[in-house]
C-alpha cells in the first residue's frame, strides 16, 4: 500500500489542465495547463493582455472557466471553492485594501473574515510587518506603494494560506521595493507556501524557480529560467551606433538578418546563419554610414528568449 | 455570525471616518425639516392682488376692504383702468384682477344684482384655483351680510325665503389645519429613504469602484454574510436618523405623537428592508458611485412625487394610483400619518405592513440573485 503513493501528486500543489476563457467575442486564454510544486515560486510572464489576470481570476475563483480543470491541494476549484478561498491568498493587481482603515484595522479586519487571529500566524508576516508596523495607525491609503504592497502581502498571508497567488505585485512599485519584494517571496517559500506570481517584468523571471512565457492566452513554454536560457539557439549580438533609429532600419533590411529588437541603449540581433559573423554585420554597418559601431557578442536574457519564442 | 459582526464592525469604523458621513446624517434631517417643512407649503398666501374700483360707493369700499384685511391677498396697486389692470397680469405683477365695475352698488340695490369680474392669472393652475376660491369665499361672505342688511326694506318673511345650507366643517386629527403636521411625517420618510437607498446603494459600489470587493470576493465570507454586514448599518442609522427627525419635529413643530412609538419604528424597519433591497439592486445595476447616485435618484424622484406627500393620491389618474401599489415610499407615508396622526394601531396598518414585508422579500431576493460573487 505504502508504495502506491502517487509521489507526483503529493508534492503537487496545483494542477491546471487546458482551461479556456472567452470574454464575449475576445478568447482571453487557451488550453493552458501547468503544475506548481509545493514550496515552489512559479512566475506567470508576459505583457499586458497576455491573459495573466484571467488566469489568476479563475484560480481564485472568482470567474470560472469555460473548460478545463483546476487542482488545489486536490481541491477541485468549482466544486470545493468554499475550502479553496481558506487556504488561498490572493493580492489582486489593483492595490484593493480599505484606504479608509488603518493598517492595523485592514489586518485585523483580514484576519477575522478567514476566522483567525494575527497573533495566531503573526510568525508568517513578522518581517514584513516590521517594516510597516511604524505606522500601523494610518490609513491605509496614506501609506507610500511599497509599503502598500507590504501590508497588502500581510492581508494575504494572515490567514496561513498554503497557495499564495500575487497579480502583478511590482508593476508601479520603485526599484528598491521591488528588490525587498522578491527577497520576501523567497523567504515566504521557506514555509512551504506554493507561490504564483505574475509580472510584465522579464528581469524578475529570473528569480522564480520556474516560469510560463505567456502570450495572446497561450503559454509558450514553461521552464526552469535557466533551461529557457539555455535553449535560445542563436548567437545573440548587441549592436549600437550613433544613429539607433537608422541603425535599427538598416539591421531589419540586411540580408541575414533573423530578429532585430530594440533593448535599451543597444540593438539584440540575431542571424539566420548558422555562424554568425560579427566582421561582415561591422562593415555592413560601414558600408551604410553608421558611426560609433559597437558590436559584441552577449548572453542572451529571459527577454530574448520570450521574443524568440513570440516570433514562432 | 461572528463574520458579520466584524464586517459590521469595519462599516462602522469606515462611517464614522467619511468626513460627509456625519454631516449627512445630522444636517440633512435638520435642513430638510426647517427649510421644505415651511416651504412646501399646500397653503397660498401672498397672492398678489390689484384692485380696479370704478364705483367708490360704500359697497364696493366694504369690498375691497375685505380684501385688503385678508392675510392671503396682498394689494399690490389699485387703478381705475381695467386695460392697465390687464397689463399688471400680463406682465406678471399680480396674480388676480378685483373689478368692481361703475354702478356697482346701484345695481346691486336697484335689481339685487350686480356683477364683480375677477381676472385671474393661472398659469400656476395651484395659485390660480386657490386664490379664485379665496375670492369667491369673501365675496360669498359679504354676499349674506349684505342680504341681512338690505333685508330691513324686505318683510320678514321674505328672508325666511333665502334658504342657504350652512356647512360646519370638523376637521379630524389635524383641527387647525397645520399643514407642518401633515408634512412633517412625510420629510421624515424622504429622511429615512435617503439613508436607506442612496447610502447604502453608493456603500457597495464603492467597494465595487475601489476594487476591494475582489478581495473580499476570494475570502470565506459568504454573499448573504457580506450583504446582511453591510445592510444592518445602514438599518441602525437610518432608525437613528428617524428617531432624531421626530425629536426635532416634536421641539420646532411640535407635532402630535398620538399613536406607539415602538409601532412607528417596527414599521420603519419593515419599510427599510424594502429601501435597503432597492439599495442592493441598484448597487447591482451600478459600477460606479455616479451611476449608483442616478439610478437611485431616479427612483427616488418617481417615488416621492407618486407618493402623495406635496400632491393627494385622490386626485392622481386612475393608473397613477394603481402604480403606487408599487411605491414603498406611499405606503410608509400613509402608515406614518395614520400612526402619529392618527393613532392608529397595529391592527389598522397590519395588512400594509404585511404588503411591505412581502414587497421587500421580493427585492431582496432579486437583489440577491443580481449580486454574484462568481460569474
Amino acid at each position: 500500500m505504502f508504495l502506491n503513493i502517487d509521489y507526483q501528486n503529493l508534492m503537487t500543489s496545483l494542477r491546471v489542465k487546458n482551461i479556456s476563457k472567452k470574454y464575449d467575442k475576445v478568447q482571453a486564454i487557451s488550453d493552458i495547463s501547468f503544475n506548481a510544486e509545493k514550496g515552489e515560486l512559479f512566475g506567470l510572464i508576459g505583457p499586458d493582455g497576455a491573459g495573466k489576470t484571467t488566469i489568476f481570476r479563475i484560480l481564485t475563483t472568482l470567474i470560472l472557466p469555460d473548460n478545463g480543470e483546476v487542482f488545489f491541494e486536490n481541491l477541485d476549484i468549482i466544486k470545493d471553492f468554499k475550502k479553496i478561498r481558506q487556504i488561498t491568498g490572493y493580492m489582486p493587481g489593483k492595490y484593493s485594501l480599505y484606504q479608509d482603515l488603518t493598517v492595523e484595522e485592514n489586518l485585523n479586519f483580514f484576519a477575522a473574515v478567514f476566522g483567525v487571529k494575527v497573533e495566531d500566524n503573526y510568525y508568517l508576516i513578522k518581517e514584513i510587518y516590521e517594516h510597516i508596523a511604524p505606522f500601523k495607525k494610518r490609513l491605509a491609503g496614506k501609506l507610500s506603494g511599497g509599503m502598500k504592497q507590504k501590508l497588502a502581502l500581510c492581508c494575504a498571508l494572515i490567514h496561513k494560506p498554503q497557495i499564495l497567488i500575487l497579480d502583478e505585485p511590482t508593476t508601479g512599485v520603485d526599484a528598491v521595493s521591488r528588490k525587498e519584494f522578491w527577497e520576501m517571496l523567497q523567504k515566504l517559500k521557506t514555509q512551504n507556501i506554493t507561490i504564483l506570481v505574475s509580472t510584465p517584468y522579464m528581469d524578475e523571471a529570473a528569480l522564480c524557480n520556474r516560469v510560463a512565457l505567456i502570450q495572446k492566452g497561450k503559454i509558450l513554454d514553461i521552464d526552469t529560467p535557466e533551461n529557457i536560457i539555455s535553449k535560445f539557439q542563436h548567437k545573440l549580438i548587441s549592436v549600437k551606433s550613433f544613429d539607433k533609429q537608422k541603425l535599427i532600419k538598416d539591421l531589419r533590411s540586411y540580408e541575414f538578418s533573423n530578429s532585430v529588437f530594440a533593448f535599451g541603449e543597444s540593438i539584440h540581433y540575431t542571424d539566420k546563419r548558422q555562424k554568425t559573423d560579427v566582421k561582415e554585420i561591422v562593415e555592413y554597418l560601414i558600408n551604410k554610414n553608421h558611426k560609433e559601431i559597437k558590436v559584441e557578442e552577449i548572453k542572451p536574457n529571459i527577454e530574448d528568449c520570450f521574443m524568440d519564442l513570440m516570433k514562432k | 455570525m461572528r463574520t458579520i459582526l466584524h464586517i459590521i464592525q469595519k462599516e462602522f469604523i469606515q462611517i464614522t471616518r467619511d468626513k460627509m458621513m456625519l454631516p449627512i446624517i445630522f444636517v440633512v434631517p435638520i435642513v430638510q425639516l426647517l427649510f421644505l417643512v415651511y416651504a412646501a407649503t399646500l397653503e397660498i398666501k401672498n397672492i398678489d392682488l390689484c384692485i380696479v374700483d370704478n364705483d367708490l360707493s360704500t359697497v364696493s369700499r366694504e369690498i375691497t376692504q375685505k380684501f385688503e384685511a385678508s392675510p392671503f391677498f396682498v394689494v399690490k396697486g389699485k387703478t381705475f383702468s381695467v386695460e392697465q389692470s390687464e397689463k399688471l397680469i400680463e406682465t406678471g405683477q399680480v396674480d388676480i384682477v378685483l373689478n368692481i365695475p361703475h354702478n356697482f352698488e346701484k345695481d346691486l340695490i336697484r335689481n339685487k344684482k350686480a356683477g364683480i369680474q375677477i381676472l385671474v392669472d393661472a398659469i400656476n393652475q395651484t395659485t390660480g384655483s386657490i386664490g379664485s376660491s379665496y375670492c369667491n369665499q369673501i365675496i360669498f361672505n359679504y354676499n349674506k351680510n349684505i342680504i341681512t342688511k338690505f333685508s330691513d326694506l324686505k318683510t320678514l318673511f321674505e328672508i325666511q325665503d333665502i334658504k342657504t345650507i350652512n356647512i360646519e366643517h370638523q376637521f379630524w386629527y389635524n383641527p387647525d389645519l397645520n399643514y407642518k403636521v401633515f408634512m412633517v411625517p412625510g420629510i421624515l420618510v424622504i429622511l429615512v429613504t435617503i439613508i436607506g437607498m442612496f447610502l447604502s446603494a453608493m456603500n457597495l459600489v464603492k467597494e465595487k469602484e475601489i476594487g476591494t470587493i475582489e478581495q473580499i470576493n476570494v475570502t470565506p465570507i459568504k454573499k448573504h454574510q457580506f450583504i446582511i454586514g453591510k445592510m444592518i448599518p445602514f438599518l441602525i442609522i437610518a432608525l437613528f436618523e428617524l428617531a432624531f427627525g421626530l425629536t426635532l419635529g416634536k421641539i420646532l413643530f411640535n407635532i402630535p405623537i398620538i399613536g406607539n412609538l415602538w409601532l412607528v419604528f417596527l414599521s420603519a424597519t419593515v419599510y427599510l428592508f424594502v429601501i435597503l433591497g432597492f439599495g442592493l439592486l441598484i448597487s447591482t445595476l451600478s459600477n460606479t458611485q455616479q451611476q449608483a447616485m442616478f439610478v437611485a435618484w431616479f427612483f427616488m424622484l418617481v417615488f416621492i412625487m407618486m407618493s402623495g406627500l406635496f400632491t393627494p393620491i385622490e386626485s392622481m389618474p386612475v393608473w397613477a394610483q394603481k402604480l403606487n401599489l408599487i411605491n414603498p415610499v406611499a405606503f410608509f407615508i400613509k402608515i406614518l400619518r395614520m400612526v402619529l396622526l392618527k393613532g392608529s394601531e397595529i391592527k389598522d396598518i397590519k395588512n400594509d405592513l404585511f404588503y411591505l414585508f412581502g414587497y421587500g422579500v421580493v427585492v431582496f431576493s432579486f437583489a440577491t440573485i443580481r449580486y454574484k460573487k462568481t460569474n
